[in-house]
């Protein structure tokens, strides 16, 4: 006798025949993975931090959000404006305007306002007047403003001696911003592993599909060839290829694409061998189903569990590889912003310890918040969890 | 008989606690069970039948499962409050269990040497050379042939019934004072199962032990239980020695189960009915390949060499044990599996078709599962898994008439249509049972193939099944193939049958002459077993 068929049966009479938004076993999903406090408050965690750093631009750049001159209403943080707009007449004006300059502000100032965000460097912004010589360290370690100001016109009196100015962070060795970077920084990485991830979903859950659909022959030579395929030293190939091509963020994506899709190949062709012979494929056999549509509608949901589990661990992968590749100066091109990078220069400049540290407690929160998901994840989908 | 029962389950209850929501699973059950006695525990699957007999040993899952009161006192002391230091000295000694399943019951990277040496020697059974010999001893009281040779077997290579002695043997080793047998013979052949029974009851006598039997066979009950318990909804409602409650059932649960079985006529035969389909010597062999080149030394001959015609309106009962090959032949005439020889249908030759050349023809040709519960998507609502296949025969239609066809099929096989947005595991085995109907009806076919499909349902259930394919055949006159080894339930529907063994015909002809005078030893055999739960002579039927 089935044990838990007085537990399931109970219940059935009295929900409504109306469809809900989540499907039964989606909404036991949702309380099992809400039942992991850890992995619950991760994912609201690291969703707040990822869309927050989407708006990056927003929160540090070098160009105010909003400027007002002479009544007209400028977005410098969408689009860059000539110095034309404040000195039409002028021969000598510039294609940009930098309003980090303070002749710029007063005449901005003089003329209408601005609204700068709240920390006034974007990841590239050199610092013109950092304190000390770069890489200076973060703003709380000085001895008040007298000191962080020294190196504007007029001292603690200067507009630009405001909290926005200050490198809460410290600076690099090319006197940039470490929290402006570590926030574009984040972003890039998030996006470089969510991109990559969903890629080789895409590509891996194709392929095992294939494989663990029809069997046979299909299965072996598609095995085979994986296996060689991923015997390839992986590393070498992207220093190599990296030496050729020029480095960028799609060119990166595309090589670790070549490599990463395999991971998911295993666990979905294993899913579609085990499930491709159920009852109820073979009854959408019977009623004449494509094999295209029982793949989608009837096996990828089975294999779909295995993936989403896996999914995480793959993100943080990535994530850690593109870290590695910057680190060894491989990875995204000199100057972009990069987790990666910054530890290199932390490891370089060990006099500078906020640099290692504040690259490392990033990375660091980053993967763990990820990894509790994951977990929390992981517990969701799990079909024999029961909470007691 | 003493004045103390052996055994005394007292206000037992059961709980299951599942995402904050308790449910009850066995509510207040009283029963004992005397010295020699044998006290069957009957209901239908859910009843809690098989809850109760695992909480005697607390085998349930605890903490999920819980018992808000009761007691179960094993001479005198009550296990349920036991230490589990107390319960393990008892568990596989003075009270040991047989499950349903022997393929998963044992252990398949042991010998069965030591898989009941282990049990012997857990329970301070003297040095290696006594347990090896107590291990052969019990292996020849369970009737295994050759026991010596046996030994060092593996479960694979012992066949369904054999793994089933080996089980009693393990279960009978340090000669226990209670054996609970929870559906011990379900999941074998009717032919075996006729032999393990007499097996258990002779063995019982030899030990002069009690027995708890849990089944939801009434005939077995009838033949091996002194006493019966029938259960329904997790509570016993009527007791009584066996006779008495067969002859003057109390309770009107219990009536209602003895009324259960598969019961009516089958449509009555009609030898000028046009043929729907044919097979002309089908035939299904796998090779056996052997050797660096894989040459094909041998063939395993699932189907060999097989006739058949099924007439519009007529059912073709196939019976016989598993591994007969009735199945392979079900699947060969739908073109599911390859195979060779003519299949006709319609006037078509199909036997060369493809996939694709078959797909105009699949709604015309459906097939009904054994397994409700797997031959669903559990991922689709009932109204999608209903409506696929007319998304794919019929894809003109809108939206709206697809789904009042859905509408139409389901209420056609008793279903209430507004539950069709649910999902399968919100329905009961005999429902999911009709929405695999409702999922072939709803294409209008001629031929149905019904591979098993009342064998994983309760005898009640499997009656109004049967009762539904027969009410349908008659309104479409559908052409039935009937798959089974469930002879009660062939008996209600077939009205010609086929007696296959080792993928060959052993008998063919019009169901009451096979029923009703079998000319082969091996359909006597079969029938003796089924009905009347006999034990065959040695050598006609496999063990």
């Amino acid at each position: 006798m089935d044990q838990s068929a007085p537990l399931s049966g109970t219940k059935a009479a009295t929900r409504p025949a109306r469809r809900p938004f989540l499907s039964p076993l989606n909404q036991r999903r949702w309380q099992n993975f809400k039942a992991n406090r850890r992995g619950y408050w991760s994912l609201w965690i690291f969703l707040a931090l990822f869309i927050l750093s989407m708006f990056a631009e927003f929160i540090a750049n070098d160009r105010p959000i909003l400027a007002s001159y002479k009544g007209e209403l400028l977005t410098p943080v969408f689009r860059n404006y000539s110095e034309r707009v404040l000195f039409p007449d002028d021969p000598l004006a510039l294609p940009r305007i930098d309003f980090t300059d303070p002749f710029i502000q007063d005449e901005i100032k003089a003329e209408g306002w601005m609204i700068w965000p709240p920390i006034r460097y974007s990841y590239r912004t050199v610092n013109k007047e950092v304190p000390t010589a770069a890489p200076s360290k973060p703003a709380f370690l000085f001895d008040g403003r007298e000191e962080l100001c020294g190196r504007y016109l007029d001292g603690v009196e200067d507009p630009n001696c405001t909290g926005g100015n200050f490198n809460w962070l410290g600076t690099d060795d090319q006197a940039r911003d470490v929290l402006a970077r570590l926030i574009y920084g984040f972003r890039i990485s998030v996006l470089f592993g969510l991109i990559l991830t969903a890629a080789s979903a895409v590509v891996g859950v194709t392929f095992g599909a294939i494989q663990g659909y029809f069997g046979g022959w299909t299965d072996l030579i598609g095995q085979r060839m994986i296996e060689i395929w991923s015997s390839m030293p992986v590393l070498y190939l992207l220093l190599i290829i990296a030496a050729i091509l020029p480095p960028g963020f799609w060119i990166l994506l595309g090589i670790m694409l070549l490599f990463s899709w395999v991971s998911f190949v295993g666990i979905v062709r294993a899913e579609f061998l085990r499930a491709r012979n159920f009852e109820y494929v073979n009854a959408a056999r019977a009623l004449g189903v494509r094999n295209r549509t029982i793949m989608f509608r009837h096996l990828l949901p089975n294999a779909m569990v295995a993936t989403l589990t896996f999914l995480p661990f793959i993100l943080n992968g990535s994530i850690t590889t593109l870290t590695a590749l910057d680190f060894l100066g491989f990875g995204l091109p000199p100057g972009s912003a990069s987790l990666g990078e910054l530890i290199l220069q932390g490891k370089n400049n060990l006099q500078a310890p906020w640099l290692g540290f504040s690259g490392f407690i990033v990375i660091s929160l980053m993967l763990s918040l990820l990894i509790f998901i994951g977990e929390a994840t992981r517990d969701a989908f799990d079909p024999r969890k029961t909470f007691a | 008989m003493s004045g103390t029962p052996l055994l005394s389950v007292r206000d037992l209850s059961v709980a299951f606690t599942q995402g904050g929501e308790t449910s009850v699973a066995v509510d207040r059950v009283s029963f004992d069970i005397n010295d020699g006695e044998t006290v069957a525990l009957v209901g239908e699957s859910g009843s809690g039948k098989s809850v109760s007999a695992l909480s005697i040993l607390r085998l349930l899952q605890y903490p999920a499962a819980s018992h808000p009161s009761g007691q179960v006192l094993f001479q005198g002391k009550d296990l349920l409050s036991a230490h589990d230091k107390t319960l393990r000295k008892v568990r596989g000694d003075d009270v040991t269990m047989i499950f349903q399943e022997p393929m998963t019951s044992l252990n398949p990277l042991h010998p069965i040497e030591r898989q009941i040496g282990e049990i012997l020697k857990l329970h301070g059974a003297g040095p290696d050379t006594d347990i090896r010999a107590r291990t052969l001893e019990m292996l020849e009281q369970v009737g295994i042939r050759d026991a010596e040779k046996r030994l060092k077997a593996y479960p694979h290579q012992l066949s369904g019934g054999q793994r089933q002695r080996v089980m009693i043997a393990m279960a009978l080793a340090n000669r226990p004072k209670l054996l609970i047998a929870d559906e011990p013979t379900t999941a074998l052949d009717v032919t075996v199962q006729a032999q393990i029974l007499l097996l258990l009851d002779t063995l019982k006598r030899e030990h002069r032990m009690s027995m708890l039997f849990i089944t939801h066979d009434l005939g077995i009950v009838r033949k091996i239980a002194d006493r019966v318990c029938v259960m329904t909804d997790g509570k016993i409602v009527e007791t009584g020695a066996t006779e008495e409650i067969f002859q003057n059932p109390q309770h009107d649960y219990t009536k209602h189960l003895l009324a259960a079985e598969p019961k009516g006529k089958p449509i009555p035969l009609n030898d000028n009915a046009p043929v729907v389909m044919t097979g002309d010597g089908v035939r299904v062999w796998f090779p056996i390949r052997k050797g660096f080149m894989r040459r094909t030394v041998d063939n395993v001959k699932a189907v060999d060499e097989i006739d058949v015609r099924v007439r519009s309106g007529q059912t073709l009962g196939v019976v016989g044990e598993s591994g007969s090959g009735k199945t392979t032949l079900g699947l060969a005439l739908t073109r599911m599996i390859s195979s060779d020889g003519q299949i006709n249908f319609n006037g078509q030759d199909i036997g060369e078709y493809s996939f694709s050349d078959m797909r105009p023809l699949r709604s015309d040709i459906q097939i009904v599962f054994q397994d409700p519960f797997g031959s669903l998507s559990p991922r689709m609502s009932i109204a999608e898994i209903v409506g696929e296949g007319l998304s794919i025969h019929e894809p003109s239609l809108t939206r709206d008439e697809r789904d009042s066809r859905v509408v139409a099929a389901l209420e056609e096989v008793g279903l209430d249509a507004s539950t069709r947005f649910r999902y399968p595991h919100e329905f009961s085995g005999g429902q999911r049972q009709r929405i695999a109907i409702a999922r072939a009806m709803v294409l209008k076919p001629k031929f149905v193939m019904l591979d098993e499909p009342t064998s994983a349902l309760d005898m009640s259930v499997q009656a109004q099944i049967v009762d539904l394919l027969r009410d349908l055949q008659r309104k479409y006159d559908l052409a039935y193939l009937f798959i089974s080894h469930d002879l009660k339930v062939v008996r209600a529907l077939a009205n010609e049958v086929m007696v296959m063994r080792n993928g060959k015909i052993v008998e063919f002809g019009p169901a009451e002459q096979i029923f009703d005078d079998p000319q082969t030893e091996y359909t006597k055999a079969l029938m003796a077993a089924a009905f009347e739960i006999e034990v065959a002579p040695s050598g006609v039927v496999n063990e």
